[in-house]
């Protein structure tokens, strides 16, 4: 009788993660020559070595963050995890006033998890990095037994290059200063709900999902002073608001009929029960500046950018939106997430 | 946004207020009975247009904030047990229990889901057949029947692992303990439109004769409750006490009698304990006994445990339209959204949450 012998490596490619994609043999190797490096490949990127050699950025100032991604559905309309993967950093480095230029990717996988699952989503992250003018220099990947992960974790983190003096920050708002965002709002929040919840709604609403490099770019090249900049993610643009008005000492006052909304997200919140203000967005920021140079902004901002409301001096800080009978109520922080109604 | 906007129009807005304003001679004080009609009234600063002589009473319409403590605890037990994957709807989670909430439980390892609807918990059942599937049945007339149709599907269907742990409502008997109360303060009331939509008008016919009481049936936009409030003024400046209806593009007197139907084929009106206001006879639903097997709190023998609400928590109070959320010595303090002492302050028709959330200075 002839016994058959175990192999730990599969004969043929397997199209699912396996736990020895995460050993650090063979096959992990395959994975990153297979998946990873086609799709990241970059003049400063070594994907043999634990690192990446950057060239100096000169006088400029370095900004740096790191965020993780856990995202259920992996995929949804207007995007996916590793799109946002790469946006959620590109745009936190925005925020700072900073051109983003390099990026870490670490994969926490799943064991089981469908190989052309991974390629898609490196495929969205290698678009979203060219969108955004950035390189994926430098990695990792771990994997985890089955029912441990959701599939698929993934954390970047983000080097970008401060080039100009402004000190771009909520400690630079002034009382007068105009506030506006730079599209509608809520898109993501409802697109994640849809597809989580299984909601069949009649216009499907595709996430707002989008890198910010270049808007921000355009602000900075044109010579705004901008005072501050804050992408609106979880929480949406109360989140956002709170924070600033918090960090700042100084108070925001907006005008609800000013807030860009589309129709579809509108009454998707009127059905749920859901407030616009709290839902996220992937796309969407806040810049607060002199009043003057409101007109200009928004002329770079393009159509969909607003003028929101001001900032003003009062104590204690709060934000305030005037509803539609011109009435004011307060924005209060999000508590947790939003749950939808009874009836 | 169609059937919305034209109801939050600020030109007829300000136009009734002020038809409202020339109408008030003397002081009135209206109730408006639900919850989501308070949050409408406090979200768009309704009360801030209204005459000076006009008390607006936040009024107990809020399914959440009356599920009792006792209750919520016995859904956490069942939710903590292996086999059980307890269904309720979002608002239901973060309200406290006795020790915790459904939200904490979940992270404790209790199989907790969000509804939208319990036929999605049927739905539920059908897919894992190995489990327990309890939906926690809260809400007024509004929901019943969407409750009661999945149990009657799943006594159709045989779908014998679901059951219910059941804390239906109604409103007419809250707004009797209300009327009946010695501290009555009441002149008037804006019924819940979404009730009447099910239910009809009928109901109040009765109460309104027997304690002289205006009732108008009142939809949730701004144009709905101002208009609402014009027709109970109007109705206590004249000395008339009758039921009108100004939800009309939806509440018909007679109600949605298919909805009636499926209501009384599985429930039957049952004394039900109102958290802070304590048993009200014939105030609620409970299965027949056709459907008892469906009865959680019979499947899995839960035995009542007897506690209280926080002593210091005056939601009953509020509830009842005697006590401003603005007014109690927690609020925003000792009892926020994130700590919350009773449900007004974390469900979203909740009195107390309206407040913190729109009003907080």
């Amino acid at each position: 009788m002839e016994l058959p012998l175990l192999c730990p490596l599969p004969a043929v490619e397997p199209t699912q993660i396996l736990l020895t994609h995460g050993g650090g043999g063979r096959l992990m190797h395959r994975l990153i020559e297979r998946v990873f490096a086609p799709a990241f490949a970059s003049p400063h990127g070594e994907t043999h070595h634990d690192g990446a050699l950057l060239p100096p950025g000169g006088a400029a100032r370095l900004a740096f963050t790191t965020d993780a991604y856990v995202v259920r559905p992996l995929f949804f309309p207007g995007g996916d995890i590793g799109r946002l993967a790469v946006c959620g950093t590109v745009n936190d480095l925005a925020m700072c006033g900073a051109r983003p230029l390099y990026l870490s990717a670490a994969f926490i996988l799943e064991e089981g998890l469908p190989l052309q699952t991974l390629e898609q989503v490196v495929g969205s992250m290698r678009q979203a990095a060219h969108e955004a003018g950035v390189e994926i220099v430098t990695g990792d990947t771990k994997v985890v037994e089955r029912g441990r992960g959701d599939g698929l974790y993934i954390t970047t983190a983000g080097i970008g290059l401060v080039e100009h003096g402004l000190h771009v920050a909520p400690a630079s708002i002034r009382a007068g200063d105009a506030v506006l965002v730079s599209g509608d709002l809520g898109r993501h929040g409802v697109a994640v709900l849809a597809v989580r919840e299984g909601l069949d709604l009649e216009c499907p609403i595709q996430s707002d999902c989008a890198p910010l490099a270049e808007p921000v770019r355009r602000l900075l090249a044109a010579g705004l002073q901008v005072h501050c900049l804050r992408d609106l993610t979880r929480g949406g643009l109360a989140a956002a608001l709170v924070e600033l008005a918090e960090a700042s000492g100084l108070s925001i006052a907006i005008d609800g009929a000013a807030v860009p909304l589309r129709e579809e997200v509108r009454g998707a919140c009127e059905i749920l029960g859901l407030d616009p203000l709290q839902l996220a967005c992937e796309g969407r920021f806040l810049c607060v500046l002199p009043e003057e140079e409101t007109v200009r902004a928004l002329a770079l901002l393009g159509p969909e950018a607003a003028h929101i409301g001001r900032v003003h001096a009062s104590t204690p800080p709060q934000v305030t939106l005037r509803g539609p009978l011109g009435a004011w109520r307060i924005v209060e922080m999000p508590s947790g997430e939003q749950l939808p109604r009874i009836c | 946004m169609r059937f919305v906007d034209e109801y939050r129009h600020e030109h007829s807005v300000v136009r009734l207020a002020e038809a409202l304003r020339r109408s008030v001679t003397r002081d009135w004080t209206v109730m408006e009975v639900c919850g989501g009609q308070t949050h409408a009234i406090v979200r768009f600063g309704i009360d801030a247009l209204l005459p000076e002589r006009l008390q607006l009473l936040h009024g107990p319409g809020c399914p959440v904030c009356v599920t009792p403590v006792e209750l919520i605890d016995k859904a956490i037990a069942l939710a903590m047990r292996p086999e059980v994957v307890l269904c309720s709807f979002g608002d239901m989670l973060r309200v406290p229990g006795s020790r915790d909430s459904l939200m904490t439980a979940r992270a404790r390892g209790a199989d907790v889901r969000i509804v939208y609807s319990p036929l999605d918990a049927l739905r539920l059942a059908t897919e894992l057949p190995g489990r327990e599937v309890v939906f926690f049945a809260v809400g007024f007339e509004t929901t019943a029947p969407t409750t009661a149709m999945a149990v009657y599907q799943a006594r159709q269907r045989g779908v014998h692992n679901f059951s219910l742990l059941v804390s239906h409502v109604l409103v007419p008997p809250a707004l009797e303990a209300i009327l009946s109360s010695p501290e009555r303060r009441v002149d008037g009331f804006l019924a819940a439109g979404h009730v009447c939509t099910i239910m009809g008008t009928a109901q109040y016919e009765p109460i309104a004769r027997q304690h002289r009481v205006p009732i108008v049936v009142t939809g949730f936009e701004p144009l709905d409750i101002l208009q609402g409030l014009y027709m109970v003024v109007r109705q206590l400046e004249e000395g008339r006490a009758e039921v009108e209806n100004q939800y009309s593009r939806a509440v018909v007197p007679g109600g949605n009698r298919r909805a009636q139907e499926i209501i009384e084929e599985v429930f039957c009106v049952v004394p039900r304990s109102w958290r802070g206001i304590g048993s009200l006879p014939q105030s609620g639903l409970g299965l027949r006994p056709d459907y008892a097997a469906f009865d959680a709190e019979r499947r899995f023998a839960l035995e009542a445990s007897g506690v209280q609400e926080d002593k210091e928590c005056q939601s009953g109070l509020v509830l009842m339209g005697r006590l401003r959320p603005v007014d109690c010595p927690a609020f925003g303090t000792r009892c926020t959204p994130e700590h919350p002492l009773g449900a007004t302050m974390v469900s979203s028709e909740g009195a107390c949450a309206a407040y913190y959330r729109y009003r907080r200075a």
